[in-house]
């Protein structure tokens, strides 16, 4: 009988880490940041990046069914894409996957700008956004983040790590640029100057 | 084509555009939910529309007249809707942009669109990424994790302690249950002994008659005079605030006449 066990061959103090890390990734259901696995495996950090780096060249796309990726700020497993029709056939489709075009905006202004207020985004879309915040609180891509300071101060939010998770972003640095977006602003800006010589005219 | 009957199909409200101006002039749609823009789009499409549909020469430039009125009496609604609008979303700060110079209100105007113009190319860009990974499962739920870091106790006072302990271990004062057992006759004998009263005699004090019995017989006695007074069949009168309080039977002269009257 083979008695090796089957995905770590050696018995290297660095594979006995990758696979408690392994079993950490298992058990969470949520991503890890390598503090958590650290500390969880009593370890110090940088042999945890090891671990990880031998881990991600088993779990990758064409090795294995499951997946390891770096997202929503930390380490995660998932399925591979290959396996993802027969995972659609055994789960409904996820309930986050399917947004309207003003959820959409909204879950924008709150990636990009963070904690923000309700009336902030009412403010830059331009329409009431009670219910688009209360359908992202529902499906848990956006969460509560403290109150505006001042009187009456409003519940501000922010995205959640599901919301990376969905998107396949390893953190919100990984989102274009504010200042890449918006390519024709220059010209509407030069349109409305030019109405407002008119008129002061 | 006539601008009221334009056919809009928004988030909020689907129908023809007068009805919506209605409505809102009614308040029974908040402004706040209405898309704007989407209006103007619709507006411009069917514009358009018409326009590639237009067949003779003559009559295409007879649409094109009639469709400048309707552009100005387009121009004219949206731009009060407009108004409406940003001064609903605006409220504090509409003073404010009334005093801008108009190359300031441009700016300012610049800016906003400025700023939904790149969230709206970030949810673009978020939508394609939904897209492309659509195909990725991973495992969703409460992350079973201990909770990280352990919460001081604030410093406590062994006094405070004791004293809670003291007051608990002293057993709680015995609550008077008196008000469930009391008793006291019925209103109607109350009634009765009055009604009995007063075929003796006209007239009588309520002191002098029921001075000897105790404060709950005496209210109960009192609500029986209250009860007949209700009936007409006594008049309760005080000469002054603390006075004795005289009972006096009514005459039932007028009743009985009455009652003959009709007999008869």
């Amino acid at each position: 009988m083979d008695e090796r066990p089957l995905r770590l061959i050696t018995n290297s103090p660095l594979d006995l880490l990758a696979r408690t890390v392994e079993a950490l990734l298992v058990v969470a259901s949520a991503p890890l940041a390598v503090d958590e696995l650290a500390e969880a495996a009593d370890d110090d950090a940088g042999r945890i990046d090891a671990a990880l780096r031998l881990l991600a060249e088993r779990y990758s796309e064409g090795r294995s069914g499951i997946v390891l990726e770096q997202v929503a700020g930390g380490y995660a497993l998932r399925a591979s894409r290959e396996a993802a029709p027969a995972c659609a056939r055994l789960f409904e489709r996820p309930a986050q996957r399917s947004l309207s075009q003003a959820a959409l905006e909204t879950l924008a202004i709150v990636a990009y700008l963070g904690p923000c207020s309700r009336p902030e985004i009412t403010r830059i879309r331009g329409v009431a956004a009670e219910a688009t915040v209360a359908n992202l609180l529902e499906r848990g891509l956006i969460a509560e983040a403290g109150r505006d300071d001042g009187p009456g101060g409003a519940i501000r939010y922010r995205v959640t790590p599901l919301f990376e998770r969905v998107f396949g972003i390893a953190n919100l640095a990984e989102l274009p640029r504010l200042d890449d977006l918006g390519g024709d602003v220059e010209q509407i800006r030069e349109r409305l100057h030019a109405v407002a010589e008119q008129r002061g005219a | 084509m006539r601008v009221a009957e334009l056919e809009l199909d928004l988030e909020a409200f689907e129908g023809p555009f007068d009805l919506l101006l209605t409505l809102v002039l009614k308040e029974e749609i908040d402004l706040a939910e209405v898309d704007v823009a989407g209006i103007v789009l619709t507006f411009i499409e069917t514009l358009l529309g018409r326009a590639r549909s237009g067949a003779a020469d003559e009559a295409e430039r007879e649409l094109g007249e009639g469709d400048l009125e309707a552009c100005g009496e387009f121009l004219v609604l949206v731009s009060a809707l407009l108004e409406l609008k940003a001064r609903l979303l605006f409220d504090d700060e509409a003073p404010e942009l009334a005093e801008l110079e108009p190359e300031e209100a441009a700016e300012e105007l610049a800016r906003r669109l400025v700023e939904y113009r790149r969230m709206k190319e970030a949810s673009a860009w978020l939508a394609s990424r939904l897209e492309q990974e659509r195909d990725r499962y991973f495992r969703l739920g409460p992350a079973p994790l201990r909770p990280i870091g352990e919460r001081p106790i604030v410093a406590q006072d062994a006094a405070a302690l004791a004293a809670a302990l003291r007051e608990l271990a002293t057993p709680p004062k015995v609550v008077s249950l008196a008000h469930m057992s009391l008793r006291y006759p019925p209103l109607e004998q109350f009634v009765e002994r009055f009604r009995s009263l007063l075929g003796r005699r006209s007239r009588f004090d309520f002191e002098d008659e029921l001075g000897d019995l105790s404060r709950v017989e005496q209210a109960i006695a009192f609500l029986a005079l209250l009860e007949l007074g209700r009936l007409g069949e006594i008049a309760i009168s005080q000469a002054a605030p603390f006075a004795p309080i005289r009972v006096e039977r009514k005459t039932k002269e007028r009743s009985s006449v009455w009652t003959n009257a009709r007999s008869a």
